[in-house]
C-alpha cells in the first residue's frame, strides 16, 4: 500500500517537475526580447555573454557585489545541494557510477554545510530588518521544507539507519517499472514525502529562479545594439521596413 | 525652504530604518484628458478599469520576456533592499527594489499562477483593486529606472522593465502622468520637450554665435537645417535655453568648428530625449525615434551624433537601431549613433584639439556617471568605455579630477534623483530626498578633496542638480556639462586667447557668468 502510494506519487510529482519546467522554460525562450536591455559593461561577444553567464551561476557573481552575508549563506547552500544530488546517484545507478562513489564523503558533509546554509538565510529574515519586511509566508515554508528534507536526511544516515539496500531496490524499480516495496521508515516516509513535495512545488514558485536566471535579458544579451539590428517578431509585423540593410 | 524635511548629510551614508508609508503620499498630477488622448490613451480611468489592466498585463507578459521572467524569478534574498536611492533617501519600504516589484508581483500571482489563484495567502497575492492601483500610481512614479538594483540582483531582474510595464498598464486604463505624457504630446506638436518653435530655435543659435564670437574673436557657426551637411546633432533641447546645458552645447559647436566638420542641428527633430522610454510605450517610442530617422534622411546628412543626455543616449544607443532602423543610408565607416563625448575623444586621441587645461583650473572636478550612460550604454569598442570617455576628455581639458567613492561611480553609480520621468516640481520632496546618496559621495570629495564642480552628460541629472543641490548647502552652479569644461580649455585657430592666459586663467568666460564660479561646499544642516 504505501509502495503504491509513494510510487505512484513519485511518477506524478516527476511529470509535474519535467513537465512544469519544461512549459516554463518554453515559455521564457518564446517570449521575445523587444529591446536590447543588457546591463552594461557587458560582452560584446556571444562567448562573452556565456562566460558572464558562467560567471553568475557558478559564482553568482552580483549576489557577491551586493551582499556578503547572503553571498557566503547561499553559496554554501547551493554548492551543497548540488553535491548532495550527485551523491545521491547512487540509489539510481547500478553499479555505481565511479565518480559518484569518489564524492560519497562529501556529499555526507555537504548535508550538514547545506542546514547551515540554509539556517543563515532563515536567521536574515527574522532579524534584518528589510528582508523581514519582504517575506511572505511561502519564503518561511519554503525554508521549512527544505531543511526538514536535509535533517530528515541526516537522520537516516546519522542516527537511525534504514535498509539502504532495499531503498535502492525500490527506486530503482520505480526506474524500470518494476516496483519494490519501499521499506516503511517513518523517517524515509517523511523525508521522501517532502522531496515529492518539492518536486511540486518547483514549477509552481520561486524556484523558477533556477532556469529563469538563463533567459535574464539583462544578463543573456550581448552588447551590440549599433551593429546588428534587433527586433521582435511583433514588432517587425507592426511596423515593416522594406530595406536592403538588415 | 521646503515643506518637507530634507535629510542632514552625515559623515557617510546609513541604511535606514524602514518607514512604512513615509512616502505614501508622494504621486505627481495625474494627466488631463487631453493630454492622455492625444498619445491614444483613454481620458481618463475607464469602467471596469480592473479587467482590462489584467489584460494589458498579460498582453505585455506575452511581449516582453524580461517582465516574464522577472515576475516568476525573485527569491526574496533582499540583495536588492539597500540599493535604490529612493529608499535611502526616504526608508519607505516600498521604495526598496523588491518591494516595490511586489507591487507588480502580487497581482501577477493573483491572476497568472496557479498559487496566487489558490493559495493567495501564502504567496502574497492581491486583487486589482483601486488601493493596488494607488500604490502602483505613487510607487511606480518613485522609480527612476535607473537600473542600480538590477546590477546586485543575481537574477539581474531589471526594476526598472517592470514600472515601465506598470505605467504603461495605467495608461492603458486612463489614469497616465502628466508631466511625462504632456511632454510627450510636445515633441509630437513642436518637435521638442520645451515647446521651442522652430523661429525661437533659430534666434536662439544665432544668439549663440554672436556669443561666441564676441568671447574668442571667431565666428563659430551653430547650423540650423542645412541641407547636405555631414552630421546631424541632436540634441536635448535643454541644451539651447538653460545652465549650465547651454555652455555644453557651445562646446560641442567649438569641437565641430575646430574639426572643420560640415554639420547641423534640425528643427524636425530638435530634441534627443525619448520620454516614451519613461512610460514603456514601444508604439510612442518608435514614433520619436523616427523623427530622428526622417530628419537624417531629409537633410542627407552622413552620420548622427546625439548630445549630453543620459536616458536619450540609452534609446539612441539601444533602440534605435531596433525601433527606427537599418541606418543604412548613412556612412557605415562611423558608429550610428555616435555620443559627442566618443566624437570629442576621437579628436583629442588623433590630436586635433589643442587645449589651454589651465582655463579649468578655478574647478576641481568630479564626474556624476548617469544611470543611463553607466548601465545601459557604451561609448566606444571596449565594455566599459562609457566610464573611460568622460574622464579621459575631463583629464584632458582639467588640471584638478578626482573620482568619488568607488560604490558610487560607473556601474554603481548613484541616479541623480529626478531620472525616469520624475523631474518635474510636483515630486520635488521625492527629488530631493532621492539625491542623498550622491550629495553624501560629493559632501566627501568637496570635504576630503578639495571637489568645487561636478560634472555630468545628462540633461536631467544637470537640471535635477541645479535644483536640488541649494537643499543641501552646494551652490546650484556647482553643476557642469562636459562640454563646457571642453568649451573653456578648447583653443580654436586663430582664437583670441587673451593676453597672459597665466594670469587670467578664464579670460574668454561667457561675459553673463561670473567668471569666478563661486565654490560649492557642503552646508552643516539644512
Amino acid at each position: 500500500m504505501i509502495t503504491a502510494i509513494y510510487a505512484s506519487l513519485f511518477y506524478i510529482a516527476t511529470l509535474i517537475l519535467v513537465g512544469g519546467v519544461a512549459f516554463k522554460v518554453r515559455q521564457y525562450a518564446l517570449t521575445p526580447a523587444p529591446l536590447k536591455i543588457a546591463m552594461t559593461p557587458a560582452p560584446t561577444t556571444t562567448g562573452g555573454v556565456v562566460f558572464r553567464m558562467f560567471r553568475e551561476v557558478v559564482f553568482f557573481e552580483s549576489l557577491f557585489k551586493s551582499n556578503k552575508w547572503i553571498w557566503l549563506f547561499g553559496y554554501i547552500f547551493h554548492a551543497a545541494l548540488v553535491l548532495v544530488l550527485l551523491r545521491h546517484l547512487r540509489y539510481f545507478t547500478e553499479p555505481v557510477w565511479f565518480w559518484v562513489g569518489l564524492i560519497q564523503p562529501f556529499g555526507l558533509y555537504a548535508g550538514f554545510a547545506a542546514v547551515i546554509g540554509l539556517a543563515g538565510l532563515w536567521v536574515r529574515r527574522f532579524t534584518v530588518e528589510r528582508v523581514r519586511y519582504i517575506s511572505s509566508p511561502s519564503d518561511h515554508l519554503m525554508l521549512a521544507l527544505l531543511v526538514a528534507i536535509f535533517t530528515s536526511g541526516l537522520f537516516m544516515r546519522y542516527v537511525e539507519r534504514i535498509d539502504i539496500v532495499a531503498l535502492k531496490a525500490f527506486i530503482l524499480g520505480l526506474l524500470y517499472f518494476d516496483w519494490q516495496p519501499m521499506p516503511a521508515d517513518p523517517v524515509l516516509m517523511v523525508h521522501l514525502g517532502l522531496v515529492i513535495t518539492l518536486m511540486i512545488i518547483f514549477p509552481l514558485s520561486k524556484l523558477l529562479h533556477a532556469p529563469g536566471v538563463f533567459f535574464s535579458p539583462t544578463r543573456n544579451q550581448v552588447d551590440n545594439p549599433r551593429e546588428q539590428r534587433h527586433q521582435a517578431p511583433w514588432a517587425a509585423k507592426m511596423y515593416p521596413r522594406a530595406s536592403s540593410g538588415e | 525652504m521646503a515643506i518637507f524635511d530634507v535629510p542632514t548629510l552625515k559623515d557617510f551614508l546609513d541604511i535606514p530604518k524602514i518607514q512604512e508609508g513615509a512616502m505614501a503620499h508622494s504621486k505627481p498630477f495625474v494627466a488631463s484628458p487631453e493630454h492622455q488622448q492625444k498619445l491614444g490613451f483613454p481620458g481618463e480611468l475607464v469602467d471596469g478599469w480592473e479587467d482590462k489592466a489584467i489584460a494589458k498585463f498579460g498582453d505585455l507578459l506575452g511581449r516582453y520576456r524580461s517582465l516574464q521572467v522577472y515576475m516568476d524569478s525573485c527569491v526574496k534574498c533582499g540583495a536588492c533592499t539597500d540599493k535604490c536611492h529612493y529608499f535611502l533617501g526616504t526608508g519607505d519600504p516600498k521604495n526598496m527594489p523588491v518591494a516595490r516589484q511586489d507591487l507588480m508581483r502580487q497581482v501577477y500571482r493573483r491572476y497568472f499562477t496557479f498559487a496566487g489563484k489558490w493559495f493567495p495567502w501564502l504567496v502574497g497575492a492581491k486583487d486589482m483593486t483601486k488601493k493596488v492601483l494607488d500604490d502602483w500610481y505613487s510607487y511606480f512614479h518613485q522609480c527612476s529606472q535607473c537600473r542600480r538594483c538590477a546590477v546586485y540582483c543575481p537574477y539581474g531582474i531589471d526594476t526598472a522593465e517592470i514600472s515601465m510595464a506598470a505605467r504603461e498598464i495605467m495608461d492603458s486604463v486612463g489614469q497616465g502622468q502628466k508631466y511625462c505624457n504632456e511632454i510627450i504630446g510636445k515633441v509630437h506638436e513642436k518637435s521638442n520637450n520645451l515647446g521651442l518653435p522652430a523661429k525661437a530655435l533659430k534666434a536662439t543659435l544665432e544668439d549663440l554665435e554672436e556669443d561666441i564670437e564676441d568671447e574668442t574673436g571667431i565666428k563659430v557657426r551653430l547650423p540650423l537645417d542645412v541641407e547636405g551637411a555631414d552630421i546631424l546633432l541632436v540634441t536635448p533641447s535643454a541644451d539651447f535655453v538653460a545652465e549650465p546645458h547651454v555652455d555644453g552645447l557651445i562646446g560641442y559647436a567649438k569641437v565641430f568648428h575646430q574639426a572643420g566638420a560640415s554639420w547641423t542641428i534640425s528643427s524636425y527633430a530638435s530634441e534627443a530625449a525619448n520620454f516614451a522610454m519613461f512610460i514603456g510605450s514601444y508604439e510612442q517610442m518608435h514614433d520619436i525615434a523616427e523623427r530622428i530617422r526622417k530628419a537624417a534622411q531629409d537633410l542627407g546628412v552622413k552620420r548622427i551624433v546625439v548630445g549630453e543626455c543620459g536616458h536619450a543616449w540609452r534609446v539612441a544607443y539601444n533602440f534605435w537601431n531596433t525601433l527606427a532602423g537599418p541606418f543604412d543610408f548613412l556612412d557605415p565607416n562611423y558608429p550610428v549613433p555616435m555620443h559627442i563625448c566618443e566624437y570629442t575623444h576621437d579628436l583629442i586621441e588623433e590630436g586635433k584639439l589643442k587645449f589651454d587645461k589651465s582655463a579649468n583650473d578655478h574647478m576641481t572636478l568630479t564626474y556624476h556617471d548617469s544611470c543611463n550612460v553607466a548601465r545601459a550604454s557604451r561609448m566606444g569598442d571596449k565594455p566599459g568605455g562609457q566610464f573611460e570617455f568622460p574622464r579621459d576628455i575631463i583629464k584632458a581639458v582639467c588640471n584638478n579630477y578626482v573620482d568619488m567613492a568607488a560604490d558610487t561611480i560607473r556601474e554603481s553609480t548613484y541616479c541623480c534623483g529626478g531620472g525616469g520621468g520624475l523631474l518635474t516640481d510636483d515630486l520635488m520632496e521625492l527629488r530631493v530626498k532621492g539625491a542623498l546618496p550622491r550629495m553624501q559621495a560629493l559632501k566627501q570629495v568637496t570635504e576630503n578633496n578639495g571637489v568645487t564642480h561636478m560634472a555630468a552628460i545628462c540633461a536631467i541629472c544637470k537640471s535635477q542638480f541645479a535644483k536640488v543641490m541649494p537643499y543641501y548647502g552646494f551652490e546650484m552652479d556647482g553643476i557642469v556639462s562636459i562640454h563646457q569644461l571642453v568649451s573653456n580649455a578648447l583653443i580654436m585657430d586663430g582664437q583670441n586667447t587673451g593676453e597672459d592666459p597665466e594670469e587670467d586663467p578664464a579670460p574668454e568666460k561667457e561675459t553673463d557668468k561670473d567668471p569666478k564660479t563661486p565654490e560649492i561646499s557642503a552646508a552643516e544642516g539644512p
